[in-house]
């Protein structure tokens, strides 16, 4: 791990928006918008010169204070992170200028949320910080901060509903992480150990591990509002300022994803088995088919793109059981490994894209109505056209239709379930594909028909709709770069690995 | 090796309480108290691996490790605390009534 | 990047720029909005008569772009795409003049001209596309663009129908999906012509190959409105006359017709899928459609509903065709193809002419409308008479070809069927003929709503001749060495060029 070439870019990108927090804390409440923006756009270029750094010198890394580990704390920056902490400084620096303008739009709201902009920075610096992250700890503390920052912003219009579900989103979390924080106790004390790189040479399949492995992952499964633990995300996500919504969604829930992907696919594969796979598949399913159904059946906007949120991340969770090769198979024959992983990352950044494009959207229809019933879309095409081509080109990308990058994420993961012959995820990745589209179309219907009323748009500013029009349009365009971005995420150490399931040891599930 | 039992069966019945009253408890300070309660069976956990075979003297890291958790727990419960407040200030409600 | 390459994607952008400005542009700038349409239109038909006559030297056009691991888009020309990227962007020409005069000051123009050429767009991609992938993303996306065209007058029964043309194509379209990945995940990426992949896999995954087999030609029988699969299409028809006319005689129906061609002879081969014996479920299905189609036809009074069926039964043609192996049932499949489309897109024109000149949108009002509007119903007349198959128009020499290889392949039921559908075809387009030319117009006249020194509109009446000209010029002139038949000739050849 030391020999990589170190690089003070991974320091900087937790640091700066820490430090912009800090400073935007400092100042007048007016003011801090201003550098709200300007500090994002930093971030953002922040983000691309690491990148392009990955680029050129492969994976980077950076000892804090150069105090090495096991006491020092190590930030790891590969491709795979890399295109992660990308996509959130893309995706944030397009909020922070859709937040800009939504507040000064929004009479009621100037002067008004002061604690935005610095939560939002200090979010930014925990999600950097996730996808930074070398070890178990470092990932607790970060996935804490992303916690209570992302409940604080979720809370931030102070009205009763959103207190609520944000004091459950709070429980739920923290009961995560305790079962996470609880998981990690036991690796380290049967490894004394805390680094991935460390962990995956020297955990040893047994009890404790098992143990340890299953209480992390359902930790994580209720941070990212997996299929059974989806109950707090819907309330929450719905009832935030539109902004905060879409950095929830688009985001935030990504983080615990990527934990999982990481800690899966780098330190526990020993005790790995098919069947816990297959147990995570079938949350996923179940994920996928509840979360579209129930969105069909939302009378509310942003509670439809919020259930959508649950079942969209279902698609991500059922690339895990194409990553653990069965046994009696050679990982070298294992030629879905590559799909699997392109359709997670594809899901994850096109999804992200989507997914903030209809928040912001939401946001739009709730300045512009007042309200956000579903009924009341009618006409939408005929007085806000951006709008209403922003819902339908995400909307277009959830369904997965060509050439969008959800598009793009469904075939790779149709391909990887036919590939590795487990054919049975087809019918339900199929089936949500054809719910989605329900929903979908279900808000381009509304927004074709004529209106019972005449004109009961109030008019937005267009530089809001622009924002979410881009943001939908992204979420097409990565189609435009992908080859270069496979190649790119191939040279990050996990990417395209697979699990080699144990035959004996597991006691995972139902095996 | 006894007190090692020791400590890690309380830490799990610790653990599994708070996580009973968190799902059973009706009231917001009962959940918020029950999480205090995993917490401080995690930290048990984790504390009482500082004693390690291999080592004369106590392990240091877990030791860190546990203050670091105590301060984010803390601040947890503290902000679940003051959202209890707001919501028992606007509303008077104590519960989430709509969960059952 | 090298000039041919170039000049396909150029061949895109023709319509997917107008497009895209039109969407930009002000409800108001009718000028600018028209010159875009138009330019586009004729900048397209130059360069597809470039391309073509750079083909006929021997030239070979074709762009490829990686877009992930083994998933490539790629644009690729051959006879059978240049074929139908002709067809479709002469007739987008023709249909834009049509459309600017039917739709004048009309609502929500802005909307319509911009997704009108990004369905071209499509349908052009959908002709150029040189793999299975590149199909698929442009048969999407018809869809998609196809779908506010539908909607467009905006109005509840248009909503609704819609929604029933999104089920379908979209259900369509996901099992079109399913099969495409089937597909790839048996033989890897299949570029048209490469049919020797599929043979050589086909006497091992006997069973996967069949699987995925139905499962692309039942997401393609959507669009190619084969019975029991039809039901958007008639419902469609709530869309303004330019839209039924494009989109549902040229652009989308014959999406799916081509995608079936290209699936039996790009993908499986004539021989694989003769072997397979995977054409006779297509076969049966086809032939009854086209009796189906025809005996629906018969009992519609709305003018346009009358013509949808008529679409549905002639789709199936091409179809039934494609079914039956010899080079002469697959030259008329072709011919059709391009026969059908300039017929259809005629009786289109003439059935708006009449509903936008007279509001006449029933069969029974049309009694004596042959007075009033000559050239209209002169345009009709061929196209009717194509329909039904006499000569010289290109109608008969579609079904002649058929006919022919019916009687080569010694399946006698399909004359039968061929004969059945001419004399239902009679019996629903000869009243209408009848009516226009023979029946006393009623007493109480409504006084058109354009008065010149034409029947209507000069904008409305070019393109209904143009294209009643042409079904004229492809029937008489089709032993000609430039005629659609030649073509489809040629390209039959190709397909039977390894059968013994």
């Amino acid at each position: 791990m030391i020999n990589f070439p170190t690089s003070s870019f991974p320091a900087l990108l937790v640091a700066l928006p820490i430090f912009l927090a800090i400073l935007s804390l400092i100042f007048r409440i007016n003011r801090r918008a201003i550098i709200g923006l300007w500090g994002s756009f930093l971030i953002g270029i922040l983000a691309l010169v690491s990148f392009i750094e990955v680029i050129q010198k492969g994976t980077v890394i950076h000892i804090l204070g150069g105090w090495e580990p096991p006491l020092g704390i190590l930030l790891r920056m590969d491709p795979l992170s890399a295109v992660f902490i990308g996509l959130t400084a893309t995706i944030g620096v397009f909020i922070s200028l859709y937040t800009w303008w939504y507040f000064r739009a929004r009479e009621a709201s100037k002067g008004r949320f002061p604690l935005f902009w610095p939560l939002w920075f200090f979010l930014w610096a925990g999600l950097n910080g996730l996808f930074l992250s070398n070890d178990l700890f470092n990932l607790y503390v970060t996935i804490e901060i992303i916690t209570i920052c992302a409940v604080g912003l979720a809370v931030l219009s102070g009205e009763k509903n959103a207190l609520k579900s944000g004091l459950r989103y709070l429980l739920a979390a923290i009961a995560g992480s305790m079962a996470y924080l609880f998981g990690v106790a036991l690796i380290y004390g049967s490894t004394g150990t805390l680094d991935l790189e460390h962990l995956s040479e020297v955990l040893k399949p047994g009890k404790t591990t098992n143990f340890a492995l299953i209480i992390i992952t359902l930790g994580l499964m209720i941070k990212k509002a997996a299929f059974p633990f989806h109950f707090w995300l819907p309330p929450a996500h719905s009832a935030a300022l539109a902004p905060v919504s879409a950095l929830l969604s688009a985001l935030v829930v990504k983080g615990a994803f990527y934990m999982m992907l990481r800690l899966w696919t780098e330190v526990f594969e020993v005790s790995l088995t098919f069947a816990a796979g297959q147990l995570i598949g079938i949350a996923g399913a179940a994920a996928v088919l509840w979360g579209s159904w129930q969105a069909l059946l939302q009378t509310n906007f942003k509670l439809l793109v919020a259930h959508s949120s649950v079942a969209q991340m279902g698609y991500l969770l059922m690339m895990f059981p194409l990553l653990i090769i069965a046994p009696g198979i050679s990982s070298d024959s294992a030629n879905w490994l590559s799909p699997a992983w392109t359709a997670g990352i594809f899901q994850v950044i096109s999804h992200a894209f989507a997914k903030s494009s209809l928040f912001l959207s939401a946001g739009i229809i709730i300045m512009a109505l007042g309200h956000d019933r579903i009924e009341s879309l009618r006409d939408l095409v005929a007085w806000m056209p951006m709008t209403a081509m922003a819902i339908g080109i995400a909307g277009v990308s959830l369904i997965g239709l060509p050439p969008s990058g959800g598009f793009m994420a469904k075939w790779m993961l149709l391909k990887g379930v036919f590939l590795s012959g487990q054919w049975w995820w087809a019918p339900a990745i199929l089936l949500g594909s054809l719910l989605t589209a329900g929903y979908v179309f279900m808000l381009l219907r509304l927004a074709f028909a004529p209106s019972r009323e005449i004109n009961h748009f109030r008019s937005v500013p267009k530089s809001l709709q622009i924002c979410a029009l881009i943001l939908a349009l992204g979420s097409f365009l990565i189609v435009i770069p992908a080859e270069n971005l496979i190649q790119f995420l191939e040279g990050s150490e996990s990417f395209g690995s697979g699990i080699q399931s144990i035959v004996k040891g597991g006691r995972y599930g139902n095996e | 090796m006894e007190t090692y039992k020791i400590y890690s069966i309380t830490s799990v019945v610790l653990f599994a309480i708070g996580l009973g009253g968190l799902f059973l408890a009706k009231h917001f300070l009962r959940k918020i108290i029950a999480t205090i309660i995993m917490g401080g069976g995690v930290f048990l956990c984790l504390v009482s691996f500082a004693d390690r075979d291999s080592l004369s003297y106590a392990d240091p890291v877990p030791h860190a490790l546990v203050i670091t958790g105590i301060v984010v727990a803390v601040t947890a419960a503290a902000f679940a605390l003051s959202l209890a407040r707001r919501i028992h200030k606007f509303s008077g409600e104590e519960t989430f009534t709509d969960e059952k | 990047m090298e000039m041919n390459s170039l000049l396909l994607l150029l061949i895109l952008i023709s319509s997917l720029i107008p497009g895209i400005v039109i969407l930009l542009l002000e409800e108001k700038q009718v000028l600018a909005r028209n010159f875009l349409n138009l330019f586009g239109a004729i900048a397209k038909v130059v360069l597809v008569a470039w391309v073509f006559a750079g083909y006929l030297r021997g030239e070979s056009y074709t762009f490829i772009f990686g877009l992930a691991p083994d998933l490539t888009f790629a644009l690729h020309i051959d006879q059978l795409g240049l074929l139908f990227a002709t067809l479709s962007s002469v007739l987008w020409l023709v249909t834009t003049i049509y459309a600017i005069g039917y739709l004048k000051g009309g609502k929500h123009q802005r909307r319509f001209f911009a997704f009108f050429s990004l369905c071209v767009t499509s349908s052009t991609g959908i002709a150029l596309s040189g793999n299975v992938l590149t199909f698929f993303v442009f048969y999407e996306f018809l869809t998609l663009s196809t779908y506010p065209l539908v909607v467009h007058r905006g109005d509840d029964k248009a909503v609704e129908a819609g929604r029933t043309y999104l089920w379908y194509t979209i259900g369509g379209g996901t099992v079109l999906f399913l099969g495409v990945v089937g597909l790839f995940v048996l033989a890897g990426p299949i570029y048209f012509g490469q049919t020797e992949i599929i043979a050589s896999l086909a006497p091992e995954n006997g069973l996967q190959l069949t699987i995925v087999f139905f499962l692309m030609l039942s997401g393609l029988a959507v669009k190619a409105a084969i019975f029991p699969l039809h039901g958007w299409l008639p419902i469609s028809m709530v869309a303004p006359a330019p839209v039924s006319a494009l989109l549902h005689a040229v652009a989308v129906v014959k999406a799916g017709a081509f995608g079936i061609i290209r699936l039996v002879y790009d993908i499986y081969g004539v021989q694989t899928s003769e072997q397979m014996n995977l054409l006779t479920p297509l076969a049966i299905f086809a032939g009854f459609t086209i009796i189906y189609g025809s005996v629906k036809a018969f009992y519609q009074d709305d003018f346009k509903k009358r013509l949808a069926y008529s679409t549905i039964s002639q789709l199936s043609y091409i179809a039934l065709g494609v079914a039956i192996t010899g080079v002469l049932s697959t030259t008329g499949a072709i011919v059709h193809l391009v026969h059908q489309g300039i017929m259809k897109i005629t009786m289109f024109f003439a059935a708006g002419n009449v509903a936008e000149t007279y509001g006449y949108y029933r069969i029974s009002q049309l009694n004596g409308i042959g007075r009033r509007m000559p050239i209209t119903m002169v345009a009709f007349t061929i196209a009717a008479f194509g329909m039904i198959g006499l000569p010289p128009v290109a109608g008969f020499v579609s079904k002649w070809y058929l006919g022919l290889g019916a009687v080569e392949a010694e399946t006698y039921w399909v004359v039968l069927v061929l004969l059945a559908s001419s004399a239902l075809n009679a019996a629903y387009f000869l009243p209408i003929v009848y009516r226009a030319w023979f029946c006393e117009p009623e007493p109480s006249t409504i006084q058109p709503r354009c008065s010149g020194r034409w029947e209507t509109e000069a904008l409305l009446l070019i393109p209904v001749l143009l294209t009643g000209l042409f079904s004229l010029a492809a029937g008489l002139f089709a032993a000609s060495t430039n005629s659609p038949l030649y073509f489809a000739r040629e390209i039959a050849d190709r397909f039977y060029l390894h059968l013994p």
